[in-house]
């Protein structure tokens, strides 16, 4: 086994005990990224020289016996839309190549405070738009469980890199599933907090009412761990919450005897893939045998949740992206006669086809004569979503529910159809309308080897009870544990 | 036809809050190098969020109660969506269908007339102010521009008023009134050339008989007082001629063209906006609750009525003064300290209504920076009480104290202009001038009250003005009298 393969819980300790140095995994990380991450392409930009001197001044406080911070030697891979001061951050687009943030996220900050190496940025979906990284600007990440296949979306290059052991841990960020499908296409683990538990600051916006910011692990553990470092009030960030930050790891390790889970019955309709059905089947049964009580719960808007998400999304998405204008930073067209044809020219060249999609969507839905016909009544739809989880909550701790309704599907398959690619979230785009926190993680594979991942749903703030429930299913399951094999002669796309 | 005129106003004023309205640059911008009173936030750089400064919300509900308006306890931000260099989110931080304040009102004096007037206040409003451009030469002709994001989230409060204004000078004296409200409740300096505050108005006929309201045009641009009600009565006459010629008039905004002293169009109702309003998600709710709103009202400040009122009551001047003296919160402070120095409050108010207004317009200098303090103009005064300065002597001192800065005894000591106050030597050249116009006095002894006058001159001539003109009348009397 090499270090890059380590949990973070697993090398706090052995750097702590002295058994190997914060350089030596930062080698492995490096060396399985030059191995892999050409066949991968998890990663946009590369931070080798800080990491490694970082690296050495963490192990220059272990030889001096200083006390050492919580993360201290973790690796994190950041999705490139997460502001890092003076480290590009593009967010998959053209428009934003080239952009160098002269700030960090709070999240960022926090990591650094904590000892965590920030490692480098990665691939992902322009703005967070899409479901498999194929919309990125610089080309698709495939998934390590299969190059042929994507890694999910729109954190696929986050996910990729943590099931490629290229991390040990990465951050994501989630709007509609953007953490939770590619954790679960990668057979990570993926959460989602409630809106308002991590700060967004630094976090460039796609619909600032849903976006949060995640940790993707390959442990329920790191996922706690994570969530301990990032997670808080922020004076930079309105709607952070002001409320105390649990001890998640204790948490994890108490038992389920008792907790009440609900199903909800609309989530297992068509379009579910079989083998899906039934590792979720599988899962509930386990959850039983470890004391908890399982119970088939309604959530009868969930139909409507697609819709009303595309709506209250773009909307936002229209006027958070109305700032690439090629006047500040960022892609600038050349040739333009005058201000209205630089702006128009700018975004035709700058953006991609799914973002131009979404920003002509939101447009059309916040403009007058149709705000009250679209925007509002999203806005009313989404009520009824939060109510109909609140209702559940009346009776449940816990909601279970696949995350994905299919495993990695190939690539180029729903690009040519947003419509049936939208579909991939149908599960994960409820819980960010509620605002409600969520977790995904492993729970079997397909018979042709694809990981299939289970979503537990809690009531807000209780990020606790839903790391503990993941925790007790991690440690209980029989599933094998397993490592994606990465070759190329699997890729026969490869050109 | 008749035709009544309807003009309505929207107001903004920057707040004078330490720091900008959603991060901690400084608001005072203006002078600054470009684009170095900014940050992440200010900038809109991708991935900032606004945190609204807690004091800009207390300045603007003392602006919101000074106009009498009901606070909401509950009110919210919109997003104000469009595309300009000067916008670095293209999108305005604003307030739309929950404002801060609504239903108020503000009371103005009508000019030469006891009539008071209600100008309602529909709504008033906090969001940030926007960067500006700088184009080499003008719009039309530059072949770039160049922007400069320092003004870029300043605090701004928009006043909206109901259509009550019948005449450009009533909207004059409304905005000459809020200013002075706003400098007396510390929140803003009201300073339209520098743009602190900002007007822009909306213009119509009414048809008198039917009551039909005419189409509206939109008036910006106007950087003084005298602009707008310049540009108001431009765009008044302009609307009138169009109806006496049966022309239609249509809805548009106009900018006022102060050199050529025109309004032209900018653009029409078709060109206009869709802001495409919405929540702004990235702020909370604005509460304001009642602890606050008593907290706040409990601190207010003298306003400039209550202020006008306690001039007419204490200095005994009469009430035209004291409007005028509270028209400004310095030049109220400035009579008031001189009040504070000298007892006779009526000659100081002449004093600075006559004298220290003219020279200060005329030499386009605020009262903050008069070279002449209440300190100095009293200083003046009681050299006259002494008989030292005769009262046109004064007007040339006040003028060299003006021009100099120099207290009032500096500059008769170096210019000699005293009055003679040795009678004998004012006997002399009484004397003399007697026996140089032996003509004058006969035809004064023959009854021509005005021959003495002649030789009253004829002694303030030889003396340069330094006689007191009382006393050598008299002498001059008892010594030609028959």
């Amino acid at each position: 086994m090499t270090l890059n393969q380590l949990t973070a819980h697993e090398a706090i300790n052995l750097i702590k005990k002295k058994r190997i140095t914060a350089y030596e995994i930062m080698q492995d990380i490096f060396n399985q990224i030059d191995k892999v991450d050409n066949l991968i392409k998890a990663f946009l930009v590369i931070n080798r020289e800080e990491a490694l001197k970082q690296a050495k001044e963490i192990d220059i406080k272990v030889k001096n016996g200083e006390k050492l911070p919580p993360l201290a030697g973790v690796t994190v891979a950041v999705k490139d839309i997460i502001a890092t001061r003076g480290t590009e951050t593009t967010c998959g687009s053209k428009i934003l190549k080239g952009f160098i943030p002269p700030y960090n996220a709070t999240v960022i900050n926090r990591l650094k405070e904590a000892g965590a190496i920030i490692i480098g940025k990665t691939n992902m979906d322009e703005f967070a738009m899409g479901s498999s990284t194929e919309n990125s600007a610089f080309g698709p990440t495939r998934n390590p469980w299969d190059l042929e296949r994507v890694p999910g979306g729109s954190s696929g290059g986050s996910a990729a890199a943590v099931a490629a052991d290229e991390t040990i841990v990465a951050l994501g960020t989630d709007t509609g599933g953007s953490i939770r499908q590619p954790a679960s296409l990668c057979g990570m683990v993926g959460l989602k907090p409630t809106y308002g538990r991590v700060s967004r600051y630094g976090l460039i916006a796609y619909a600032s009412s849903l976006d949060q910011i995640g940790p993707i692990t390959k442990d329920v553990i790191d996922c706690a761990l994570i969530m301990k470092v990032i997670s808080g009030i922020d004076s930079h960030d309105s709607t952070s919450a002001n409320l105390p930050v649990p001890d998640y790891i204790n948490s994890c390790r108490e038992g389920i005897e008792d907790l009440r889970i609900g199903v909800p019955q609309e989530y297992f309709i068509e379009g579910i893939d079989q083998e899906v059905k039934i590792a979720i089947e599988r899962t509930l049964k386990l959850f039983e045998s470890l004391g908890a009580k399982v119970e088939e719960v309604s959530l009868p808007h969930t139909e409507y949740s697609l819709p009303a998400y595309y709506l209250i999304a773009t909307a936002e998405a229209s006027s958070n992206l109305a700032r690439y204008d090629g006047v500040q930073y960022g892609y600038r067209a050349d040739n333009y006669k005058d201000l209205s044809f630089m702006y128009k020219k700018t975004r035709s060249e700058g953006f991609g086809n799914e973002v131009k999609r979404r920003i002509m969507l939101g447009t059309y839905a916040l403009s007058s004569g149709y705000y009250d016909a679209y925007y509002l009544k999203a806005q009313k739809v989404r009520t009824l979503i939060k109510e109909d989880f609140d209702k559940a909550f009346e009776k449940y701790d816990i909601l279970i529910t696949p995350t994905s309704p299919t495993p990695a599907f190939k690539l180029n398959e729903k690009v040519a159809d947003p419509l049936t690619m939208y579909l991939s979230d149908i599960y994960t785009i409820p819980v960010n309308l509620a605002g409600i926190p969520a977790i995904s993680l492993n729970c079997g594979y397909s018979k042709s080897n694809l990981p299939i991942g289970l979503q537990i749903i809690g009531k807000h703030f209780s990020e606790e009870t839903i790391l503990r429930a993941a925790f007790n299913f991690e440690q209980n399951n029989e599933i094998e544990k397993k490592k994606p094999e990465i070759s190329p002669a699997r890729c026969k796309e490869e050109a | 036809m008749k035709e009544e005129v309807v003009i309505g106003l929207e107001v903004h004023i920057q707040l004078m809050t330490k720091a900008k309205m959603f991060c901690h640059c400084s608001t005072d911008y203006i002078g600054k190098e470009p684009n170095t009173n900014t940050c992440p936030v200010c900038l809109g750089l991708p991935g900032s969020l606004p945190v609204l400064n807690k004091k800009v919300l207390e300045f603007a509900v003392r602006t919101a109660m000074a106009l009498n308006c009901r606070i909401n306890q509950v009110s919210r931000f919109h997003r104000k969506n469009y595309f300009y260099p000067d916008l670095p989110k293209a999108y305005q931080i604003s307030q739309y269908d929950l404002p801060l304040g609504v239903n108020g009102y503000m009371e103005i004096s009508l000019p030469e007339s006891d009539e008071k007037r209600r100008i309602g206040i529909t709504r008033v409003h906090i969001e940030e102010d926007a960067g500006k451009l700088i184009h080499e030469g003008d719009i039309a002709s530059s072949s770039s521009s160049l922007v400069d994001y320092n003004r870029c989230g300043i605090p701004l409060v928009e006043i909206v008023t109901e259509p009550d204004f019948r005449s450009p000078e009533e909207a004059r004296i409304f905005l000459v009134k809020l200013r002075s409200i706003v400098q007396h409740l510390g929140v803003c300096d009201g300073n339209m050339e520098e743009g602190s505050m900002r007007c822009d108005a909306n213009v119509s006929l009414k048809n008198a008989k039917s009551g039909a309201l005419g189409t509206k045009a939109e008036i910006k641009n106007m950087n003084s007082f005298k602009a707008v009600k310049k540009a108001l009565q431009f765009e008044v006459d302009r609307q009138k001629k169009l109806l006496a010629e049966g022309i239609e008039i249509i809805q548009e905004t106009r900018h006022w063209d102060e050199s050529k002293n025109i309004t032209v169009s900018m653009r029409s109702k078709e060109e206009a906006h869709d802001y495409r309003y919405f929540p702004e998600p990235d702020l909370l709710p604005l509460k304001v609750d009642l602890k606050m709103t008593d907290e706040i009202r409990r601190n207010l400040p003298e306003l400039p009525e209550a202020r006008r009122e306690r001039f007419i009551k204490n200095y005994q001047i009469p009430e035209y003064d004291a409007e005028i003296l509270t028209s400004s919160k310095a030049l109220g402070d400035f009579y008031e300290k001189a009040t504070s120095l000298y007892s006779n409050s009526k000659v100081l108010s002449n004093w600075i209504m006559g004298e220290l207004i003219r020279y200060l317009n005329e030499n386009k200098v605020e009262i903050e920076d008069s070279p002449i303090s209440p300190e100095k103009l009293v200083g003046m005064l009681k050299l006259m009480d002494e008989g030292i300065i005769s009262g046109k002597m004064a007007k040339d001192v006040f003028e060299k104290m003006f021009k100099t800065g120099n207290g009032a005894s500096q500059i008769v000591k170096e210019s000699g202009i005293t009055q003679i106050t040795d009678e004998g030597e004012l006997f002399k050249v009484i004397d003399k001038v007697i026996k140089e116009n032996p003509r004058s006095v006969e035809d004064f002894n023959e009854g021509k009250e005005k021959a003495l006058h002649y030789l009253v001159g004829q002694v303030m001539r030889y003396t340069k003005g330094r006689a007191k003109p009382d006393f050598v009348f008299d002498m001059i009397k008892q010594r030609i009298k028959k």
